[in-house]
């Protein structure tokens, strides 16, 4: 089985490996989610509706206000998060909350990482390397 | 990360666990950017209101505030953001018990730390606004945009955790905003028209906002005619923070580090022209119901001069449907004390402090009050809560006073 390879220019928490889930748009837990539903809530998101639980996230670009950095956090204290966030750029509330929850995250790649990878693909995000693996 | 003598012994926990656990936290973040090192910080204003932490998050303050060896406290001026309720009006909002527990479980841990409950998103205009070049580590996009870019001070968003750290360990990683390059323009703006009223400037925000897109761009913005009020540039943006995750914009002429064009941009940079036409769009696109439940002025919190506008309209006034007006803790004792909180009441209106909408539990008012059409002058609410259910219309101050008597919004 062979596997396509993205370098991240920024990385941080474990190596896991799930389904990714991909939109061209962005990212708030605030703004975009309900977080006791466990599912995307903003209606013009592009995952609208649909549960981001366990999976890896590959989406743009943070959006909004400074709440994920404490909902990441509760989010996996809970067991409604993400399994992993896939970014091609991230903000500084991003990092922290991955920093706190201690979810992995990878952000900034050569190529426009939405466009890259398909949603349903299995992929194993590897934040010691810096690495994204897509399976084919 | 370098690390300096004083931080190598916090790392070692010769300052105790919680300086040690906070700039732990800190170099992860820090290593994450790539930041070369830390950077002193005059202030930090933390963001905690508790439907963001949770109970997870309620903890893990409880666990720093339960140190008991080394340093126990933060060491420079800590303050807070909003919380998630006022527990003198938590019967209007339909707040739990539990939500109020929660939030007393917080505020004691934080006062525990050393944290100064201000309880405010606008301490720009209540506590002390920052000066040019003073690096700070600021929670709340709004208050992080403004002091950036109005005052010229140095703040990335930081989140409650990261600012918390900051006002334990006195620093904050060096990267983005705290850099001059971070800070030189990425992008220009044409502005063709000049609000006046609130939500006008945060259309203007909102739109620039989407253009920008992202936290590492910079607008460098011409065309704005005369000189904008505080009030006006805390809509203008705190809607661009909300809208695109902006930290830092220059208004060539009025912003300290933009006296011209050339001090903060390259010649060659994407020009974009933004008309009244698009402001217009952003605000009719909101407008999906010509009936509304409930009418909220907050996000950012109203000023003195904000409430002073409002209690006017309220004067003789009887509402049909709730309305809602959120202030910081000490713009509340003055509106107290000069009758502005008397005559908006007196209209059936409420007036709240120390929280914010967005920010106290929207998804449980909502269910709690069967609020869903809101009205507001806040560009920035409108933006945040549709995720929460809300179908949110954007008006001018005067228009939702009108909706709040009628129960029905005609106009924008």
């Amino acid at each position: 089985m062979s596997a396509r390879i993205f370098k991240a220019r920024h990385a941080m928490g474990p190596t896991v490996r799930g389904i990714a889930l991909v939109a061209s748009d962005g990212f708030s837990a605030r703004y975009d989610l309900d977080r006791i539903k466990g599912i995307f809530s903003r209606p013009s998101h592009k995952l609208a509706g649909q549960s981001y639980v366990g999976k890896i996230l590959v989406l743009d670009t943070a959006k909004g206000g400074v709440a994920t950095a404490w909902m990441l956090h509760d989010m996996k204290a809970r067991g409604i998060v993400p399994l992993a966030l896939v970014l091609n750029s991230v903000n500084p509330i991003l990092a922290q909350g991955a920093a706190l929850g201690d979810v992995a995250m990878l952000a900034g790649f050569d190529e426009d990482i939405t466009a890259a990878v398909a949603s349903g693909a299995e992929v194993e995000v590897d934040p010691s390397q810096g690495l994204l693996r897509v399976t084919e | 990360m370098k690390l300096n003598d004083e931080e190598r012994d916090m790392l070692a926990g010769k300052a105790g666990p919680l300086p040690q656990r906070a700039l732990r936290h800190q170099i992860k973040v820090g290593d994450f950017f790539g930041a070369a090192d830390f950077v002193p910080v005059t202030q930090a204003h933390v963001m905690a209101d508790t439907e963001s932490l949770g109970e997870a998050g309620v903890q893990w303050l409880e666990g720093l505030a339960a140190a008991t060896s080394g340093q126990r406290r933060v060491r420079i001026a800590t303050i807070t953001d909003p919380r998630g309720t006022d527990f003198a009006k938590a019967h209007v909002l339909g707040h739990t018990q539990a939500i109020l527990d929660l939030e007393r479980r917080a505020i004691a841990a934080l006062e525990k730390l050393g944290v100064a409950m201000t309880n405010t998103c606008i301490n720009y205009q209540t506590i002390q606004a920052p000066t040019r070049n003073e690096h700070a580590a600021f929670g709340d996009t709004g208050v992080v945009i403004y002091a950036n870019s109005v005052c010229g001070a140095r703040s990335n968003f930081e989140g409650g955790p990261s600012a918390l750290s900051a006002g334990i360990t006195g620093r904050t990683p060096r990267y983005g905003f705290h850099l001059a390059d971070q800070r030189r323009g990425t992008l220009r703006i044409q502005v063709d028209h000049t609000p006046t009223a609130l939500n006008g400037w945060g259309a203007l925000g909102g739109v620039i906002g989407r253009i920008a897109g992202n936290y590492w761009a910079v607008p460098v913005i011409e065309g704005i005619e005369g000189a904008p009020r505080s009030d006006q540039l805390k809509h203008f943006g705190a809607a661009m923070a909300s809208f695109g995750s902006i930290a830092l914009f220059h208004l060539v002429g009025l912003t300290p580090e933009a006296e011209r064009l050339a001090d903060v941009a390259a010649g060659n940079l994407p020009l974009h022209r933004v008309t009244r036409a698009d402001l217009e769009a952003l605000q009719k696109a909101y407008h999906t119901d010509n009936h509304v439940d409930v009418v909220v002025f907050s996000a950012p919190q109203l000023s003195l001069y904000e409430l002073g506008e409002l209690a006017a309209l309220c004067d003789g006034m009887r509402f049909s449907v709730p309305l809602l007006a959120v202030t910081s803790p000490q713009v509340k004792s003055d509106a107290d004390r000069m009758g502005y909180t008397a005559r908006i009441e007196a209209a059936g209106g409420s007036v709240l402090s120390g929280m914010c909408f967005y920010q106290s539990y929207a998804r449980e008012i909502s269910e709690a009050q069967g609020w869903k059409r809101l009205a507001t002058n806040s560009a920035k609410l409108v933006n945040i809560l549709a995720g929460y259910g809300y179908r949110p219309m954007l008006a001018s101050m005067e228009v939702c006073v009108e909706a709040a008597i009628s129960g029905r919004l005609e106009r924008i």
